[in-house]
C-alpha cells in the first residue's frame, strides 16, 4: 500500500475537521446543505456494506459472506455492541467456510 | 482543590466505557489494515493522524478489493467530511484560543460530538469533550497497534475477517436508519453502488453512491410530533 494514501487521507481528514470547527466555526450553513451533508454516512456506509458483502472486484458474487451480513444485521438491529456484531458475523462466516470446506 | 462531583464522575465513566469499546474495534481495524496490505507502521500512522474510524475502514476496504489511490481516497474523504459538520455544531460550545482549537479539531469525531452535545452545561461539555478525546485517542491507537501486530500472524479469510469490514459498516450504519431520510439515502446509495460495480473501476461505485445525499434536498425538515 502506498504512503500517499496515508498522507492524503490524514491531511484531508484534518482539513475537514479544521474547516468546520475553526474556519467556519459557529456560522450557519444553509439548511438544505447541512441536511445533505448529514446523509453522507447513510449513503456511503450502505454502499460499503453491499460492496463488501456481494462483490469481488467487478463481479457480483453471492457466497458465505451473505451469512455474515445476515448475522451482522440481526446483531446490529438488536443493538449489540459493535465488537459483538463484528465477532458474531466473522465467526458465522468462518464456521460456514470450515463446514463447507 | 474542587471535589469531583457526581456529574463529572458520570461523564468520565461514560467516556472511559466508550473508549474501551472503541479500542476493541481498533483491534479489528489493525488486523484488517494489515490484511489489506498496509504495514504495521502505516496502520498506526493512519490511526494517529487520520483518526476517524469509518474513513480509515473505508480506505482499507477499497485497497483490499484492489482499488486505486483515487478511489480509496474519494469515498474516505467524503466520509471524513461529516466531521466538518460536527465541527459546526461543536464550535459555538467550545471556547479557547486558536492554537487550542487547532489541536482540539483533530478530536472532532462521532464520539466526542455525541458526548459533548449530551451535556447540559458548558463546563461539563468541555470535560466530556476532552476526557473522551484523550481516552479514545489512547485506546484507538493502542488497539490499532495490537491488531496490526496480530494481523500478520493469521489468515483473514479463514477467520471470516473479510466479513468484519461488512459487519462493522452494518453496525455503524444502523443508527442512520432511524430516520426516513437516512433510510432513503442508504437504499439509494446501495443501489447506485451495486448497479455500477460491473462497469466502473473498483472503488468508484462507493464514491458514486455519495450522490444519494442529494435526496436531502427534497426533504423538508421533519415536523416534531405534537
Amino acid at each position: 500500500m502506498t504512503w500517499w494514501l496515508v498522507a492524503w487521507l490524514s491531511l484531508g481528514a484534518y482539513g475537514f475537521k479544521v474547516l468546520g470547527f475553526v474556519v467556519v466555526g459557529g456560522r450557519r450553513l444553509p439548511e438544505p446543505v447541512t441536511r445533505c451533508l448529514l446523509l453522507i454516512p447513510a449513503a456511503l456506509l450502505a454502499a460499503l456494506v453491499v460492496k463488501d458483502a456481494a462483490t469481488t472486484g467487478q463481479q457480483l458474487v453471492l457466497d458465505e459472506r451473505m451469512l455474515g451480513l445476515g448475522v451482522a444485521a440481526v446483531a446490529a438491529w438488536r443493538r449489540l455492541p459493535l465488537i459483538a456484531v463484528v465477532v458474531l458475523a466473522a465467526g458465522a462466516t468462518a464456521a460456514l467456510r470450515a463446514a463447507t470446506g | 482543590m474542587r471535589r469531583i462531583g457526581p456529574d463529572v464522575r458520570r461523564v468520565l465513566a461514560a467516556s472511559l466505557t466508550l473508549s474501551a469499546a472503541t479500542g476493541v474495534f481498533a483491534l479489528s481495524f489493525g488486523v484488517l489494515a494489515v490484511g489489506a496490505g498496509a504495514s504495521v507502521l502505516q496502520a498506526c500512522v493512519l490511526s494517529l493522524a487520520t483518526f476517524t474510524g469509518a474513513s480509515q475502514m473505508s480506505a482499507m476496504s477499497v485497497v483490499a478489493a484492489g482499488g486505486g489511490l483515487g478511489a480509496a481516497l474519494g469515498g474516505s474523504l467524503l466520509l471524513a467530511a461529516r466531521n466538518g459538520v460536527y465541527g459546526l455544531v461543536l464550535a459555538p460550545r467550545f471556547g479557547g484560543r486558536l492554537p487550542l482549537r487547532l489541536v482540539a479539531a483533530q478530536f472532532v469525531i462521532d464520539e466526542t460530538t455525541a458526548m459533548m452535545t449530551a451535556q447540559r452545561d458548558r463546563r461539563l461539555a468541555t470535560i466530556a469533550f476532552w476526557s473522551t478525546a484523550i481516552a479514545l485517542f489512547t485506546c484507538w491507537n493502542l488497539g490499532t497497534l495490537a491488531g496490526a501486530l496480530i494481523g500478520g500472524a493469521i489468515d483473514p479469510h479463514r477467520w471470516g475477517l473479510d466479513v468484519a469490514f461488512t459487519a462493522a459498516f452494518v453496525a455503524m450504519l444502523a443508527p442512520h436508519l432511524a430516520t426516513r431520510q437516512g433510510r432513503r439515502a442508504a437504499v439509494l446509495g446501495a443501489a447506485i453502488c451495486l448497479a455500477l460495480v460491473p462497469f466502473a473501476p473498483v472503488g468508484v461505485p462507493v464514491l458514486a453512491a455519495g450522490a444519494a445525499i442529494f435526496t436531502g434536498l427534497s426533504t423538508p425538515p421533519a415536523e416534531p410530533a405534537s
